[in-house]
């Protein structure tokens, strides 16, 4: 008998919850809007937009330093505005972020900021010793998640998960 | 130069005294980059204190997650005008959440005092005030004197809805300098509020 595999924003959800992270801020990214309705649709989560990445980072930290495990949600090119609040505020204060990044700039990419930005993101995730894991099979999917979140919580660091197209079907001109 | 208010120009470390004696339950206070910090590790230690030591404009976001993360706490945000100018969108955040025990203070003395004093918008054209407003905080005003501050700062703190006070300030150095060791302000914060045992 042939199992349809969940949805991948399906396994998102149950990893956070399993692992009772609460908070999802989030700047929006079309490849992430149907993670983002059934975040909204559950009341174990408080979900809401902030304006700019750097925010969300600053309110998950002051809701993981008053006892609520949050993560945010962005898009490539919002990963240009984080390098700051991961350099002077994540890493200093050792806070355990999540961070989802929906992977744009690849595979079939029509916006060139984008790709411009996905090309500096990996070498700045490593220069500043973030973890990061691509995330390409869903059915690889819930493993890494449950083990990184397990982590990033164990030894209060950040860790970063680039959705790939593979994995979500990415964005394609003229969706 | 025209400016929109006629508050009394006072000083930041005076302010914050007596916003720090009129603290009486266990009130969460994140202390902004630069100056506004710098004035409350003055004041003595606190553990409910967090003290910014970069990651500039990111006082109201943070303390916004901590007002989410702990609704039966009060939570005071010190932030600059420059710093503020830099994360404006915070404020329409904080309005859209709406939360009921967060409470911003900004200390504006229309400069980027610890750069060399250049001066920032709220200098020229820009009111703080009326921005707040603007942003769905109707709670927002200008103390127009210390006494005005302390009323304000008071009816903030019952947990009415979010507020902003902000404060013309002298542009007088800070009295001390924070110590500079994150994990260790982190820890003593989250234990201050008891996240930590």
């Amino acid at each position: 008998m042939k199992v349809r595999a969940a949805a991948w924003h399906a396994t998102v959800l149950e990893s956070l919850k399993s692992n009772d992270v609460r908070l999802v801020v989030y700047v929006p990214d079309r490849v992430l809007t149907p993670l983002i309705a059934a975040l909204h649709a559950d009341a174990f989560f408080t979900c809401f937009a902030a304006t700019r990445e750097e925010e969300a980072l600053g309110i998950l930290t002051g809701a993981w330093m008053g006892g609520m495990r949050g993560t945010v949600l962005m898009q490539t090119s919002g990963f240009a505005t984080i390098p700051n609040a991961l350099a002077s505020l994540i890493l200093p204060c050792q806070i355990p972020a999540l961070i989802f990044v929906s992977e744009r700039g690849t595979l079939g990419e029509f916006n060139l900021g984008q790709a411009m930005v996905l090309k500096c993101m990996r070498p700045v995730l490593d220069a500043l010793a973030v973890d990061h894991h691509s995330i390409t099979r869903q059915d690889e999917l819930a493993f890494i998640l449950d083990r990184a979140i397990k982590q990033a919580f164990a030894i209060q660091q950040p860790v970063t998960f680039i959705l790939s197209p593979l994995l979500t079907g990415g964005k394609v001109f003229g969706a | 130069m025209t400016r929109a208010h006629n508050a009394k120009v006072m000083n930041r470390f005076d302010l914050t005294k007596r916003l720090v004696a009129q603290l009486k339950h266990d009130e969460a206070v994140i202390g902004g980059i630069g100056n506004a910090n710098f004035d409350l590790w003055a004041c003595g230690p606190r553990p409910q204190n967090f003290y910014m030591l970069g990651s500039m404009g990111l006082a109201v976001p943070i303390a916004l997650g901590t007002a989410i993360a702990q609704p039966r706490r009060h939570v005071v945000a010190l932030e600059g005008d420059g710093s503020l100018l830099m994360q404006l969108g915070c404020l329409t955040t904080v309005a859209m959440r709406a939360p009921k025990n967060l409470t911003i203070v900004v200390w504006d003395n229309g400069i980027y005092q610890i750069t060399g004093a250049q001066p920032t918008a709220t200098a020229a054209s820009t009111d703080l005030v009326a921005v707040t407003r603007g942003a769905g905080i109707a709670n927002s005003a200008w103390a127009t004197d210390e006494d005005d501050f302390e009323r304000l700062l008071a009816s903030a703190l019952k947990d009415g809805g979010p507020s902003l006070i902000a404060a013309r300030i002298d542009d007088e150095p800070a009295v001390a300098t924070t110590e500079r060791d994150p994990v260790q302000i982190r820890e003593r914060f989250m234990r201050g509020l008891s996240v930590r045992g």
